[in-house]
């Protein structure tokens, strides 16, 4: 299969195994038609989650993660893609009905936006709140101060 | 000052508006409400009785348990993944220390791993239980709660003689286990299965053929096998659309694939059928422990573990059939004590997403019904 998507798109797919399990790190810009095609020739039909992990000393400083999964096959596949702090990515909810409080929350915990969400907004933390706490110059005991002074009348939530 | 809350005469001759306005109405359910499970606040909007569309605000109980595993060693978050889904703890233990045993290459010992199917088994069945009396005690029957919570008292003494907690067990540890079976563990786990077979007939007996619940369940929430694929839903939901899936099968971890069971499956995709679903896996469940329980073998409980646990760097996405559907953990390594990434794939989460579509076209009432059969915890919703 990767050798098949290798062909059509050359470098831009580097395909990996660690741990007996398959993934593949692709450039940013392949992203939703690789994702199409994952979804309609490969029969990955099962959006499984969406997540990003951030590296802070790195240029391109957020690996995007797809898991997917593809019920004929009975496989899983990993799909990664490193971007930049504030580039976006194309959304994948017409892709994956599924995928759409995935993105919110990938949005809401590291503040990446994904072009053409229906409705791209925070899902844990309340709509006001400044930062994003998965990032990892977030620090564990930080808050949003103000917030919590406004809406809960208190100093602090600590 | 005129009095804010004083109102304003109706000006019958010349209305700006319809006297009795017959526009869609939006009113909010929860957050504090006895029927969504929760903490969770469901934003309706209705035609009369009629649900046109909801929204689901959700958060309330968010804790930043992802956070808090990138700042404690692995063997410190573990008891943190009981406070997801509290009441199935010992299934999240299991995900979460096959996925760090996976990413340090090491294997529990079968003697622990047949202790821990039989004890993620009977936590299948408090998960279960659970959702059958507060499901069925939303709808209005509040006996079968009073019938589950009796027989689950049961299982929770036998967790409760093995690690000495019952609800967040933290039963588990990478690598195995830290005890010991107790002296006649396995004589009361049969016990409780000889005591259990026969309750669960009579909770079907209670619900079953009641036609008051099958008029409160039947075409309630349908939803379809491909939507339920779309939208990414998983566990007894999915199968009672007709989708023949379970983890325990399809990608089988731990010694699940040495145990005789079926997976029950619906047609209908109605909360009636899910609820036949989750039933028959009790018996299944009841199986499968009946099996583990004969063939524990003896030996150690614990692998060879460093006291210092370090996995190389790497990551790994490991997940299991958590009593409401694909548990998943994704842990990034960077060689260091403590993880760089915990991200936790929740099934209540992802679920939870299907009520909009389940609810659309249902009478108000009914959302509480398809609240409750999808079968939701709030700490895990929200982490």
């Amino acid at each position: 299969m990767v050798a098949k998507l290798k062909l059509s798109y050359g470098s831009g797919i580097e395909a990996l195994t660690y741990l007996g399990q398959n993934y593949m790190v692709v450039d940013r810009s392949l992203i939703p038609e690789l994702l199409e095609i994952l979804r309609s020739d490969e029969q990955f039909d099962y959006c499984v989650d969406i997540t990003a992990v951030h590296y802070r000393e790195r240029a391109k400083q957020f690996d995007v993660i797809w898991v997917l999964y593809s019920f004929p096959r009975n496989q899983r596949i990993r799909v990664k893609t490193p971007i930049a702090d504030g580039e976006s990515l194309p959304t994948s909810v017409p892709i994956w009905p599924g995928a759409n409080w995935l993105e919110r929350e990938v949005y809401d915990m590291f503040g990446i936006k994904f072009d053409g969400h229906p409705d791209l907004k925070r899902i844990l933390l309340p709509d006001g709140w400044k930062g994003h706490p998965l990032r990892k110059d977030y620090g564990i005991l930080q808050q949003d101060n103000e917030w919590v002074q406004i809406n809960l009348g208190i100093e602090s939530g600590q | 000052m005129t009095d804010p809350n004083a109102l304003s005469p109706l000006d019958l001759e010349t209305p700006e508006k319809p006297f009795l306005d017959a526009n869609e109405l939006v009113i909010n359910m929860g957050p504090q409400h006895p029927a969504t499970h929760g903490v969770l606040r469901v934003i309706l909007r209705l035609d009369g009785e009629k649900v046109l569309g909801l929204e689901c605000v959700i958060g309330y109980l968010h804790r930043g348990v992802e956070k808090i595993g990138e700042n404690r060693t692995y063997a410190m978050f573990n008891p943190y993944v009981d406070r997801m889904d509290y009441v199935a703890a010992v299934s999240n233990g299991l995900g979460y220390c096959e996925a760090v045993e996976k990413l340090l290459n090491v294997e529990a010992p079968p003697r622990a791993q047949y202790v821990r199917v039989i004890l993620t088994e009977l936590n299948r069945l408090t998960s279960h239980q659970l959702w059958l009396g507060t499901h069925a005690l939303d709808i209005g029957a509040i006996t079968p709660l009073f019938y589950t919570f009796r027989d689950r008292e049961e299982i929770l003494k036998i967790f409760e003689k093995y690690c000495g907690a019952r609800l967040t067990t933290h039963a588990f540890r990478i690598g195995g286990l830290q005890y010991e079976t107790y002296s006649g563990f396995e004589q009361e786990v049969k016990n409780f299965l000889n005591f259990f077979r026969p309750k669960i007939d009579e909770y079907e007996e209670l619900l079953t053929t009641n036609r008051i619940w099958v008029e409160r369940t039947k075409k309630v929430g349908v939803i379809s096998g491909a939507d339920c694929i779309a939208l990414g839903v998983t566990g007894p939901v999915l199968r009672a659309s007709g989708v023949k899936w379970d983890l325990r099968k399809a990608q089988p971890y731990s010694v699940y694939s040495k145990f005789d069971f079926e997976i029950p499956t619906g047609q209908n995709g109605d909360t009636y059928d899910r609820y036949l679903v989750r039933m028959a896996e009790m018996r299944q469940s009841v199986r499968i422990i009946e099996q583990a329980v004969e063939a524990i073998p003896e030996g150690p409980i614990m692998a060879k573990v460093p006291k210092v646990i370090k996995p190389p760097v790497g990551e790994i996405y490991h997940s299991i059939e958590a009593p409401k559907g694909e548990l998943g953990y994704f842990i990034v390594s960077d060689g260091s004590t403590q993880p760089y990434r915990v991200r936790v794939r929740p099934p209540s989460f992802v679920n939870l997403q299907a009520l909009d579509v389940m609810c659309r076209g249902a009478m108000v009432a009914d959302v509480v019904a398809v609240i409750g059969t999808l079968d939701i915890v709030l700490g895990e919703v929200d982490r």
